[in-house]
């Protein structure tokens, strides 16, 4: 399956590096962009040292962590939502005769090596905030926990989305709210968000264990929410909960998907 | 019986020709009878762009689906976005000129604009037309390129206010409250400054399309046009917050004009005839380099072999 996967992602890579000029440059592009929420954050901590009780570099952090893992999905994963454009265009029914899992052949599809230039930008910020923050030593084991966490929760919101649009066809944009809005609500930390919006996301939608409960545990601060402190440990918990549930409706959504019939 | 005086009706509507010229053949050209009708349905151009206005709206009222979901991602974005403003705000209160109110209202109205400006750039036909060799089609015909591109955003531009820019204004108007245009004056300015965004974002558009006839691929074009988009139109951060001679700079570019500029007529946090100044100039300047683009690639087109 892993084979599978590096092998589709490597056939992608060599088509993309065909044009060598154009690689580069997409490369930059693509960490260009993702630097202008970076500078947004920049913008608005040179208009106030502290937003919602965060300093800068508390900001930074936590954007960097969600940001890492993020861009990873969107690197490897998050060609899964153009699955609705395959299923219209018939290319779909091609993909589940071949001998491999349609998941990892909608993951790889037109696989872009240049966003790596995200995850590079993303890593720099959170290597950035983790020099010049004084955290506790202790905690750093928290890190890798959380970045794979986060990684496991996106990747998941990427196939629900991709289960959707079994059923949405024609508006395949609305799973955008949620894969690329996960990405926009995580750059900030959640004291800034509504109560009830903190909630949805904490309880129902497990976003707040990408960067936010784990990231309190690591920066050692209280919950402005008062959530008990057995919480910031069940990122890991919620993560499984929720590739159980991406993995079922991914199944169904294929166990119910009819042709279009070109 | 019936259908005679169809017929006489119809010989008696058909265009005048002028009896004054030789009779016209099979084909007919300058000084023939036929030339001077042919000329009036030639001039006969605002009829024309106004029904490619129309096309344009309808060919996107096809899919509504489409638009309603772009517009409940421009909605939430805009909650998102209102929540870090309002912190924001709430540490700074009165922070350049904005209340807490004008904060959220920038949000929604600047989601509202993501749709009507094609703020990801995009929404043109040209860049396929030009691949694929089209374009040739479109340069012969006796209608400008660009009027006639323009003409059909005007209509893409028009459906999606309805329909992407709405939704998020009512949002926000629900969940937060946002400033509403006091009074006709107040709604006449923010809607030039909303056509006269449109037109800026139209131009470049069109010029980042035509870059396609030079660089074949528009991937890069399109990129490099959001990488200056997204920061400098104020659809991430409202750009008065933007410090510095970097702020002074940021605030007269054309992206400016797109979203900043309507959103501060709309708030009535600006002055309003220096704005619509600043977008008149962009319009004009970037429209005007659009019609020696057109007129350069009908070289390129040849050069190519068409």
């Amino acid at each position: 399956m892993v084979s599978s996967y590096l092998v589709l992602v490597w056939a992608w890579t060599r088509a993309a590096m065909a044009y060598r000029a154009s690689f580069a440059l997409m490369v930059l592009l693509g960490s260009v962009i993702t630097a202008t929420d970076v500078a947004v954050i920049l913008v608005i901590f040179a208009n106030t040292t502290s937003l919602a009780g965060f300093s800068r570099d508390e900001a930074l952090f936590l954007y960097g962590v969600a940001g890492v893992a993020f861009s990873l999905c969107d690197m490897f994963v998050s060609n899964l939502d153009r699955i609705s454009q395959h299923i219209k265009a018939g290319t779909f029914d091609a993909m589940l005769i071949r001998p491999v899992s349609p998941w990892i052949q909608m993951a790889t599809d037109r696989f872009m090596p240049s966003r790596i230039g995200r995850v590079l930008q993303a890593a720099v910020v959170l290597g950035y905030a983790l020099a010049v923050l004084d955290l506790d030593p202790g905690r750093l084991w928290m890190l890798p926990v959380m970045i794979v966490s986060g990684i496991v929760i996106f990747a998941s919101l990427w196939t629900l989305a991709a289960a959707a649009q079994f059923v949405l066809t024609d508006a395949p944009e609305v799973t955008n709210a949620f894969t690329y809005g996960s990405g926009q609500l995580t750059q900030y930390p959640f004291s800034a968000y509504g109560r009830d919006l903190v909630r949805g996301v904490t309880y129902v939608l497990p976003l707040a264990f990408v960067n936010w409960q784990p990231g309190l545990y690591v920066l050692d601060r209280a919950d402005p929410f008062g959530t008990p402190g057995f919480m910031r440990f069940l990122g890991p918990a919620a993560a499984v909960v929720l590739a159980l549930l991406a993995a079922l409706a991914w199944r169904q959504g294929l166990r119910h998907y009819r042709s279009t019939g070109s | 019986m019936a259908s005679q005086p169809e017929i006489r009706l119809r010989s008696r509507a058909a265009p005048a020709d002028n009896p004054a010229l030789p009779s016209a053949g099979p084909c007919t050209g300058s000084g023939t009878e036929r030339h001077r009708a042919i000329t009036i349905r030639r001039c006969a151009t605002i009829p024309l762009y106004a029904r490619l206005v129309r096309y344009g709206f309808r060919k996107h009222a096809t899919y509504v689906w489409a638009a309603l979901a772009g517009a409940f991602t421009n909605s939430v974005f805009g909650v998102l976005r209102a929540y870090v403003l309002i912190a924001l705000w709430d540490a700074r209160p009165g922070l350049a000129g904005y209340d807490v109110v004008h904060a959220v209202t920038f949000c929604f109205i600047t989601q509202a604009f993501i749709g009507p400006m094609q703020l990801f750039g995009g929404g043109l036909t040209v860049p396929e037309r030009i691949r694929s060799g089209d374009i040739a089609l479109d340069l012969v015909r006796p209608a400008s390129l660009q009027l006639w591109s323009m003409a059909e955003d005007l209509g893409r531009a028009g459906y999606l206010a309805l329909a992407r820019g709405i939704p998020p204004l009512l949002l926000g108007a629900a969940l937060f409250g946002i400033v509403w245009p006091a009074g006709a004056g107040h709604w006449a300015a923010f809607l030039t400054a909303f056509a006269a965004g449109w037109a800026v974002s139209f131009a470049w558009r069109y010029l980042v399309a035509l870059s396609v006839c030079w660089l074949v691929d528009d991937r890069g074009a399109n990129a490099f046009s959001l990488v200056l988009t997204t920061p400098c139109s104020g659809m991430m951060v409202p750009l008065v917050l933007v410090p510095g001679p970097l702020g002074e700079v940021v605030r007269a570019t054309p992206f400016a004009a797109m979203v900043q500029a309507p959103a501060d007529v709309y708030m009535g946090t600006a002055d309003v005839p220096r704005t619509l100044a600043l977008q008149a100039f962009w319009a004009v300047a970037l429209l005007a380099l659009g019609a020696l683009g057109t007129r350069a690639i009908r070289h390129k087109v040849v050069i190519q072999g068409g």
